[in-house]
């Protein structure tokens, strides 16, 4: 089985770009399975599952995203075994720009758009940089000075991943993240297996359903801002 | 390779490439080796730095390896073979077209007639592997595939009249980030002659301390074209309908040719189609024909460019709020 995480910001276009890239690995004869994660909210699995791709979807509801899909994403492969697949795509929305559920092993895919500006790649932290594909979507609408320097502050971000400029709309790069995708590393099992980047060092109050603001709440690992000196 | 860059002192690394020094930071020992650096890192600096050890290692590595790479065009390109495929009925499309930069070749066919795949078969480098089924080959060879998906995405630049600048900066800053991006020696220089050239092309001039969103349409457009010939690494230009941009059309064509582009431009415009030296005709889905201009069509641009000078008057008459009461001699229909 061949594993890819597909991560990004909201509205990037992650779901368009696996559907036209499903369509070129189905021509190809390849067996495809989704595995969409979300926060609070999907309707995109109904999009697969009009496609013909098999799909679940799995909410994080109130559990921390990110944790919510470390704990399933083995599952989510004996699933797709079971089904005959021969590849798995995770599509996860909904991370926070701390986070990335890259896997040691598995294909990574971080989805950026032209439209967020040209600081974001260096905002975006390693799910970004710890991509081994990174695809820059919605090029067609803005200029080509835009997407130059945009693809490279990626490369600055993340100069060892492979860039490729991906339209949603026509599928211009399903073909060559195909290519990218029927490469990837052939995997029995998640199991010992490593995220690529921790989570958080976390467990204070707040993560166990602490809600009220203030000193007298807050335990745990708990980290304080700082600010400028106000002079006199 | 890696045993020698490893040896670099801090500072060295910072100078060969400035995305080094802005992911380090500012280092208290620049004269620290970049092994022994990496090597006095706590948990705290990599959680700081969101790497681990060893992806820090070798992001930084690559980083360096990369320096130079980047200063050297990404495609060079000597020529363009696009060879036929099939039609939306499955006919064979007859086609064997060269290309060779400076050409200036237009594309014209009804709307739906496939000139979009045409120009996209060309972007993707397709290999028989597109619903055309065309391939395209460089300077005479079928390019493998790690080649070919290194060099999409970069061979060819595009201009259409959807896109626009989003970046909110000024026009003097953007165009500075994108020469620093392509490493040129003088970016402030080529910023302020790219920022000129585009004044040359669009009717209203504009300044560099002005922010791009606030450009007009012809403004974007010229500064656009200006760019792509000055700054875009792509030895390859598709230009998607621009008859309307409120640009000089002859001077963009003059400026993109000049720097040794291939030029393929959809359209709809007598005088762009008669300016190209070859024009594909798109129908049903393949190349129907591909005619070359000939000297009798190129003798009508004057007279094209005339009637066309009689109309942009008109429009600049009713902007400045006068009245087109009496109509120029020669648009008279008894003429």
């Amino acid at each position: 089985m061949r594993v890819i995480t597909v991560a990004g910001p909201p509205s990037v276009g992650k779901t368009a770009l696996i559907l036209k890239t499903a369509k070129t690995l189905g021509d190809d004869g390849q067996k495809l399975a989704v595995v969409k994660f979300d926060c609070l909210s999907t309707d995109d699995d109904l999009l697969y599952r009009r496609a013909g791709i098999a799909v679940a979807a799995g909410l994080a509801g109130s559990v921390c995203p990110d944790h919510y899909f470390v704990s399933n994403i083995d599952d989510c492969l004996q699933w797709a075994e079971s089904l005959g697949a021969d590849l798995l795509i995770a599509e996860s929305a909904g991370l926070c720009n701390r986070c990335s559920p890259h896997v040691q092993g598995a294909l990574a895919v971080c989805v950026v758009d032209n439209l967020s500006g040209v600081h974001t790649p260096k905002k975006i932290g390693p799910m970004l940089k710890m991509a081994d594909v990174v695809a820059i979507t919605k090029g067609d609408i803005v200029s080509q000075a835009e997407r130059e320097v945009f693809a490279h502050n990626v490369w600055r971000a993340n100069p060892q991943a492979r860039i490729v400029a991906f339209n949603g709309l026509t599928g211009q790069g399903a073909g060559e993240l195909a290519f990218a995708m029927r490469g990837a590393p052939d995997l029995e099992t998640l199991e010992g297996r490593r995220l690529r980047f921790p989570m958080p060092s976390a467990i204070c109050s707040y993560c166990i359903g602490e809600t009220c603001i203030g000193e007298n709440h807050q335990r745990g690992n708990v980290r304080k801002m700082r600010f400028p000196e106000v002079l006199a | 390779m890696s045993a020698h860059l490893l040896a670099l002192k801090l500072d060295e690394a910072q100078r060969l490439n400035p995305a080094f020094a802005a992911l380090i930071g500012p280092t208290p020992k620049p004269d620290l080796s970049l092994a022994d650096w990496l090597a006095s890192l706590d948990g705290g600096d990599l959680d700081r730095l969101k790497f681990s050890r060893i992806e820090l290692e070798a992001h930084l590595l690559a980083l360096i390896a990369e320096a130079e790479g980047f200063r050297t065009p990404v495609t060079r390109l000597r020529e363009l073979r696009i060879l036929g495929g099939r039609d939306k009925t499955g006919g064979a499309e007859n086609l064997d077209l060269v290309l060779r930069p400076g050409a200036i070749v237009s594309v014209v066919g009804p709307t739906g007639s496939g000139k979009s795949r045409f120009l996209g078969d060309i972007e993707c480098l397709a290999q028989g592997d597109t619903p055309s089924g065309r391939r395209i080959l460089i300077d005479g060879e079928i390019p493998d595939p790690a080649r070919r998906w290194a060099a999409s995405g970069k061979l060819v630049a595009q201009l259409s009249q959807n896109m626009n600048f989003v970046v909110d900066l000024t026009v003097g800053d953007f165009i500075e980030m994108h020469a620093e991006c392509r490493a040129v020696d003088a970016p402030e220089q080529v910023a302020a002659e790219v920022i000129a050239c585009a004044n040359r092309l669009a009717g209203e001039k504009f300044s560099a301390n002005i922010s791009l969103t606030q450009l007009s349409g012809g403004q974007s457009r010229a500064l656009m074209i200006a760019d792509v010939a000055l700054l875009s690494s792509s030895p390859i230009v598709l230009i998607d309908e621009i008859e309307n941009a409120g640009i000089n059309r002859r001077q963009a064509l003059d400026l993109l040719v000049a720097s040794d582009k291939i030029v393929l431009m959809s359209t709809h415009d007598p005088i762009l189609a008669l300016h190209a030296q070859k024009r594909i005709v798109i129908a049903a889905g393949a190349v129907a024909q591909v005619i070359e201009t000939s000297a009798t069509e190129r003798a009508h641009l004057a007279a094209l460019e005339h009637y066309d000078r009689l109309m942009s008057d008109l429009r600049e008459t009713l902007r400045h709020g006068a009245r087109l009461e009496t109509l120029p001699p020669q648009f008279s229909p008894f003429g």
